[in-house]
Formats: C-alpha cells, structure tokens, sequence
C-alpha cells in the first residue's frame, strides 16, 4: 500500500470517529431530555400532558421514518445555516445528530419505561416532586437499561450500520480522489 | 384521643372506557394517634384505595380525609407534598431502589426534607440499627432477602420521624417466619415510637396479631369497624364473621343438625369444657375444628362443633355453654 493510501485511511478513520462521536455526544444533549419529556407526559405518568406528548411523538415518528439521505438532504439548508457548509466533516454531524435525535428519544423513553410503577409511588408517597422523581428515582433506576439500551438498541444498531457504510463510502471515495491526483 | 385520620363519606369512583366502578362507596371511619389500625377485606374489595386516600396517592370522588384537623382535598401540590413527609408508607413490592445502596435508600426521604448530608446518613445508620440490618448497610437490596428488603423499607420509612406508617399489605410477599418478625418489630415501633400504624390486609392472622382496632371492607363498603377482640369474639357483618370464622372443611353431617362456633378467651379456655357437658348432661358433640390465637395478646380459643339432631338436645347443649361463660354464634351452611 502506497503511502498516501495509508494516510487517506489514517485521515478517513479519523474525520469518521470525528463526525460519530459528535454527532452521538449532541445526540445524547437533546435526545436525553426529549425522551425525558416522552416518558413523563404520556398517559399515566408523573406529568402527564396530552398535547405536549401528541406534538413530541409526532415529530419525533416523522423524522424516524425519514430514511437518512432523504433527511441529509432536506436539511442542506439547515446545516449551511448551522455550520456554513453543506459539506465536509463538520456539516456531516448536523444531519447525523438530527436523525439520531428521536432514535435516542425513544430508546431513553422506552429504558424509562421499565422503572417499576412501584418505585415512583414509594417516591410521591416520600413527598418528592415530580422533577425530583425523575432525577433521583427514575433515572438511577433506569441508568443499566439505558446504558444497555445504548449498546444493544436495534435502531442504534441500524443507524450504525448507515453510519458504517457511509464511513466505507467515503473511505473508498477519497482513496479514489487521492489516487487519481497522485496519478497526475 | 387525638384523630390522625378522619375520613367522612368517602367515595371513590374510577372511570374505565366509559364504565363507572364504585372502589369506595360512603366510607366514613377515624384512626387515633397510637394505634395499630387494621383494614382487612379480600382483594379487589378497596381496602388499598382506601389506604391511598390517606396520602392523597388516590383523590377521593366525594367525601373529605382530613389529617389531624387538616382537611387534604384542598391541599395544593407542595401542601400535599409536606404533608405526605409526616405519613410513611411500605409496600408489598418493599419499592427500594436497586441502584442504590441499602444506606442510601434509607437516605432518600431526608434527602426530600433537605436534611443536610452528615446528619442523613448518621439517621439513616440509626434507623438501620433499629431494624436490626446495620451490617447490611453496603448491601444493595437484590443481594437481601425479603424480610431484610421489608426491614429496610421500615427503617427508609422511619427515617423521616412520620407521625403515621401505612402498611400496603407489607408481609403478603413474605414467608410466614419472616412475616412473623416483620409484625413483631411493628409492634415494636408501636409502642417504643408512640408511632401510629394502619395495616392493609386479607389476612385475618396479621390483625389478630398485632392490630387494635380493625375495619372490614367488602365490596367497597365499610361492614364494620371496631375493636379486634369485639369482632374477633362477636362478628355481626357477614363480611366480619367469614373473616373470622374458621374455615370449615365439613358440612354438617345432615340437614337437621346445628353448626356452632364457641368462643373462649384464655380463663375459660382452662375448663375442660367438652368433657363437663358429657358428663353432666349426657349430651354429644362432635368438634369439626378447634384452634387457639392471640387476639390482642389475649390467648382466645374457637372451636366449631357440630350439635345432634335433636332440637331439645340442641338448646340442652347451648344453654350449658352459655352458662358456661362462652360467647356462642350459629356458624351457616355453606
């Protein structure tokens, strides 16, 4: 392997962990305490709030069913705005962050879910807020299921699967890039 | 006395697609400051909703609970929330969390109260101390057993000082050993706390055990309400004398024949009863069933006897029981 091919690999590896380790970390951000939001206003739950739930679980099923390019596209604008550029490393993390957004919202809903009924009665029986439930009570308790919620989820397991073969394509494509300038 | 709960025409109703479900129906009661409380009923008969009325968990549809003089209904969200720091609760399901240690569990209500760190776990020690787990501190609850995850739900509840402890059917999950210890050390805090208890139950031997007064819910009403020994002794509601009465496994030999329940307390107990009538009147019985419990800390005595057909026999045999000192009640045919 030419040298410049090992560099385009050592550069591609890099900008890829770049762009999916940020996209996950802001992923994380605002997926968190959307799913949060998901969990405590549905019906039965400690602020259960019909139209707020109606609108997040609206909008978040829209943006889970757009497939990913449909939605890299459509959010070319966005991202020019956000990050200047529709292209590179940096704009690649706008539309990475925005698909994984709801997919993180209804992992972290549906880890919070599992908390034991039981659990939240004991806690408003105590006299803790509903804000104090959800941060004492109910977070702690679903932390092993949203940690393994993180790792095994299958719609993180097929946005890995996008995002890993979006990794290979560029890969592929700056070695070709590369290749041909070196060809002269 | 001083009143802790007051509940006056209470009337629950839940909602569930369009059909209306009564849970409880004109309750009115009163439980005073030092006593041990028993609500017993079957499942399904409202005695945990009514429990949840006395926090506030369930509102209540009509009616008012009032908490020493202070009417709950009109409580604000934060009102509700001071109040419900003075009433502790335990649960059937002991409700601890898994992620945190036994120690930090019994912190969690005073971390509510905003009671300052060192002092939380220094209670919280003391509290552990009390239930006899202070070794277990470290532990997180899935490594207990259930006696041990019931005692750290008592010591979690004590820690916040309450005036009432409601007990949700608290040793339903527990083997009988364990549920033994477990109304043992709540009679304890009853009586070195002056710690006012309510205890739901189905379990007739829980409120024989340790309770003072009980009241019977069935089907959403209050059949009856009074002193376990007065029940425990004379039944009146239907619901009272099928909680209290031995379960009989046998019917009466033929359909002429009386069933009746005698009913001693620990004085009449030491008569040989069954063996005097024989001799001094010549007249049978057969004994279906016959045990002892402590009512109260009273040794009671309660035998079911089948009487022979005979109607004059029959008022024989009763009137010498009756003159005997012994409380008497027909037991029905299934």
């Amino acid at each position: 392997m030419s040298d410049y091919i090992i560099e385009a690999i050592k550069s591609g590896i890099f900008e890829t962990l770049q762009m999916t380790v940020s996209a996950s970390i802001l992923a994380y951000i605002a997926g968190l305490p959307l799913g949060i939001l998901l969990y405590a206003t549905s019906k039965g739950r400690i602020l259960s709030n019909r139209p707020v739930n109606f609108i997040l679980g609206l909008a978040v099923n829209i943006c889970r069913s757009l497939p990913f390019l449909i939605l890299l596209v459509l959010l070319i604008p966005f991202t020019r705005f956000v990050t200047g550029s529709s292209i590179g490393t940096t704009a690649s993390v706008v539309p990475l962050t925005v698909g994984a957004i709801p997919i993180v919202a209804r992992m972290v809903e549906s880890s919070l879910s599992e908390v034991s009924p039981g659990i939240i009665e004991a806690a408003t029986a105590m006299g803790a807020s509903p804000i104090y439930i959800i941060i004492h009570f109910i977070l702690p308790e679903a932390t092993p299921s949203l940690l393994f919620g993180a790792a095994y989820q299958k719609d993180v397991l097929w946005t890995t699967v996008t995002i890993l073969i979006i990794m290979v394509m560029f890969i592929q494509e700056s070695g070709n890039f590369i290749a041909k300038k070196a060809r002269k | 006395m001083t009143e802790v709960f007051r509940l006056d025409h209470v009337s629950k109703k839940y909602k569930n697609d369009g059909k209306e479900f009564l849970a409880l129906k004109d309750v009115s009661l009163s439980i005073e400051e030092g006593e041990v409380f028993g609500i017993i009923g079957m499942s399904g008969a409202g005695k945990s909703t009514l429990v949840r009325t006395l926090n506030r968990l369930e509102e209540v549809t009509d009616g008012t609970v009032s908490f020493y003089g202070q009417n709950l209904t009109g409580l604000n969200a934060k009102e509700i929330r001071k109040v419900r720091r003075q009433i502790a609760m335990i649960f059937q399901s002991f409700n601890l969390l898994g992620q945190r240690s036994v120690v930090s569990n019994v912190m969690q209500p005073l971390r509510i109260a905003k009671v300052p760190r060192a002092e939380r776990k220094e209670k919280a020690l003391e509290m552990l101390k009390v239930v006899g787990l202070e070794d277990k501190k470290h532990e997180f609850p899935a490594r207990l057993s259930g006696g041990q995850r019931q005692r750290v739900a008592i010591a979690r509840a004590l820690a916040s000082d309450p005036k009432v402890l409601l007990c949700d059917e608290a040793t339903s999950a527990l083997d009988p050993k364990m549920t033994g210890e477990i109304l043992d050390l709540l009679k304890d805090i009853n009586t070195t706390r002056k710690l006012t208890i309510v205890i739901i139950t189905h379990e007739m031997s829980v409120v024989e055990k340790i309770c003072d007064k009980v009241a019977i819910i069935d089907d959403g009403n209050l059949a009856e309400v009074g002193e376990v020994k007065e029940i425990f002794t004379n039944p009146k509601s239907e619901a009272a004398k099928k909680l209290v009465f031995p379960t009989n496994p046998f019917d009466p030999s033929s359909k002429d024949s009386r069933l009746i329940r005698l009913v001693f307390d620990g004085l009449a107990a030491s008569k040989p009863i069954i063996s005097e009538l024989v001799e001094k009147t010549g007249k049978k019985v057969n004994i279906l069933c016959a045990n002892t419990k402590s009512v109260g800390g009273i040794g009671y005595g309660q035998m079911v006897v089948e009487l022979p057909k005979d109607k004059e026999d029959q008022d024989l045999i009763i009137d010498f029981f009756k003159k005997g000192g012994l409380n008497i009640q027909e037991v029905e045919k299934a």
